[in-house]
């Protein structure tokens, strides 16, 4: 009968479960210390839900206009929509937006409240240094993203940090007036003020681990929808040579919008490998690899 | 997309419906009877090749049992995105044959596991002045759509027939309801 040679990675998967895991425990612990310590922290939690839903809901339109990038019609860039039509027709999914910005790094983004609501992008410079096979890959990659929903997967992933630390920022200022009345037995506001910092450190580093697990799932998924994942490796070696090599000016600009790269715009090796938000080229490359075998080998 | 594919980060392949390619010969009597199009005996699989031997082995054998028979050879054409088409040609009289050769390519293609690759089929319809129409089966929605190259143009669309056409086949077979996935298919072969 119909079968399909996607075969799940049961330890990626486990792994970035238990990531998320630690993720709940960590968001549940840090509401309940708030909570038995009855500090005025409701309105610190309202305004990073609210912060939290604004960058979910305008997430396209945010990245979109600091990427300036300009929306295209199919009669401006046929091939690109080609592709992309192909892609989705593959998929099953609603087409995105497809926009193009004008920026010599080799580089591509998706992003979107939703996969109804989401777009891809690619600078002209990512255009201009691949194949028209390795660009496809490229774009099933961000695709992915989409079909995955990792804007409102990292979004929530990364609230509890954001509580943390605005709480670690104005602590002090909010704290010295805190409304509890369980004054006998409270611990005193230093003691909340440490363990935001805490949570906001350990926070930040689960969501970056998050992060490169979902680079991996997309990576993967996308070569399984292209069936061709030497292409999407070769790629990728591609960008990252290149990247190291554009000058540094033009990266600090882009360093903000790192998270929705195909890979990040930092120069260097100093930067270490547990804040990345990306993971590194070699397992990337293994990792597809493995892929390439799966479809090679008779069923 | 489930919550728990998505929160887990994979996409289930979507699975290809074939079953809704035999309803194209009696939508090809409507288009004779009411629009004025014949069937021109020509029709194509189209697929993302994967890399890797076992999808050319199982491309090679489903070729091989295809030119078994005494018809035309099956024709293998890569597009310029990469795509491969598997060209059929019958007798245009014999629909009901050129859709069973179809059929036994995807067949061949989901039993392989490679189910997840196939994009579209195709069968070339013509009208007495020579204006050609593809009759367009996206296999992961399960529905059909026409496509008209405009007459003499260069990459023109005659959405106006393509329209007119679905009106007709509406009552034989599923019409893709959602026209942005009308995916515009140039340099098909047979059109």
């Amino acid at each position: 009968m119909a079968s399909s040679r996607f075969i799940k990675d049961r330890g990626l998967t486990s792994r970035m479960t238990l990531v998320m895991a630690l993720i709940a425990v960590l968001y549940l612990a840090f509401m309940a210390l708030l909570i038995s310590q009855g500090f005025g922290t409701g309105f610190i939690i309202v305004l990073a839900a609210a912060m939290a839903v604004g960058q979910w809901y305008f997430s396209d339109k945010v990245a979109l206009a600091a990427m300036r990038a300009r929306q295209v019609t199919p009669q401006q860039a046929p091939e690109l929509h080609g592709m992309v039509d192909r892609l989705v027709a593959m998929a099953d999914m609603p087409k995105p937006r497809v926009y193009i910005t004008d920026m010599d790094m080799p580089n591509a983004f998706a992003t979107g409240r939703s996969p109804k609501h989401s777009a891809v992008c690619v600078t002209t410079g990512i255009m201009r240094r691949l194949t028209a096979e390795e660009l496809e890959g490229v774009l099933a990659h961000e695709l992915s993203h989409v079909a995955h929903r990792d804007v409102a997967v990292m979004t929530v992933a990364s609230f509890l940090g954001v509580v943390a630390g605005l709480i670690t920022r104005w602590g002090l200022f909010f704290g010295g007036g805190g409304r509890g009345n369980n004054n006998g037995g409270a611990l005193p506001f230093l003691v909340i003020w440490l363990a935001s910092m805490v949570v906001a450190a350990i926070g930040y580093l689960l969501t970056r681990v998050l992060s490169r697990y979902r680079e991996l799932c997309a990576d993967r998924s996308g070569a399984f929808l292209t069936g061709k994942p030497s292409a999407l490796a070769s790629a990728l070696t591609k960008i990252s040579g290149d990247i190291a090599r554009i000058p540094t000016r033009d990266l600090r600009q882009a360093e903000t919008m790192n998270a929705f790269f195909i890979a990040p715009a930092i120069k260097g090796k100093s930067l270490n490998s547990l804040l990345a938000s990306h993971p590194p080229l070699e397992q990337r490359l293994d990792q597809l690899a493995k892929v390439s075998a799966q479809l090679g080998r008779p069923m | 997309m489930g919550f728990m594919d998505a929160l887990l980060g994979r996409r289930k392949q979507a699975k290809p419906n074939l079953d809704q390619l035999f309803a194209v010969p009696s939508a090809a009597v409507t288009l004779q009877v009411s629009g004025g199009f014949k069937p021109t005996g020509v029709g194509s699989v189209c697929y993302r090749a994967n890399e890797g031997a076992a999808f050319a082995t199982m491309q090679d054998d489903v070729q091989r049992l295809l030119d078994a028979d005494d018809g035309p050879a099956v024709e293998r054409v890569t597009d310029s995105f990469g795509f491969t088409w598997l060209v059929c040609r019958q007798q245009p009289d014999d629909l009901s044959d050129l859709v069973t050769e179809l059929h036994a390519v995807n067949r061949a293609l989901e039993e392989a596991g490679f189910g997840g690759s196939l994009l579209c089929s195709l069968v070339a319809f013509e009208n007495p002045d020579g204006r050609r129409l593809g009759l367009v089966y996206l296999y992961k929605q399960g529905t059909f759509y026409p496509f008209a190259p405009a007459a003499g143009g260069r990459e023109q669309r005659d959405n106006a027939l393509e329209l007119q056409m679905r009106g007709l086949l509406a009552n034989d077979l599923t019409v893709e309801p959602d026209l942005s996935r009308w995916m515009a298919i140039w340099g098909a072969p047979g059109l």
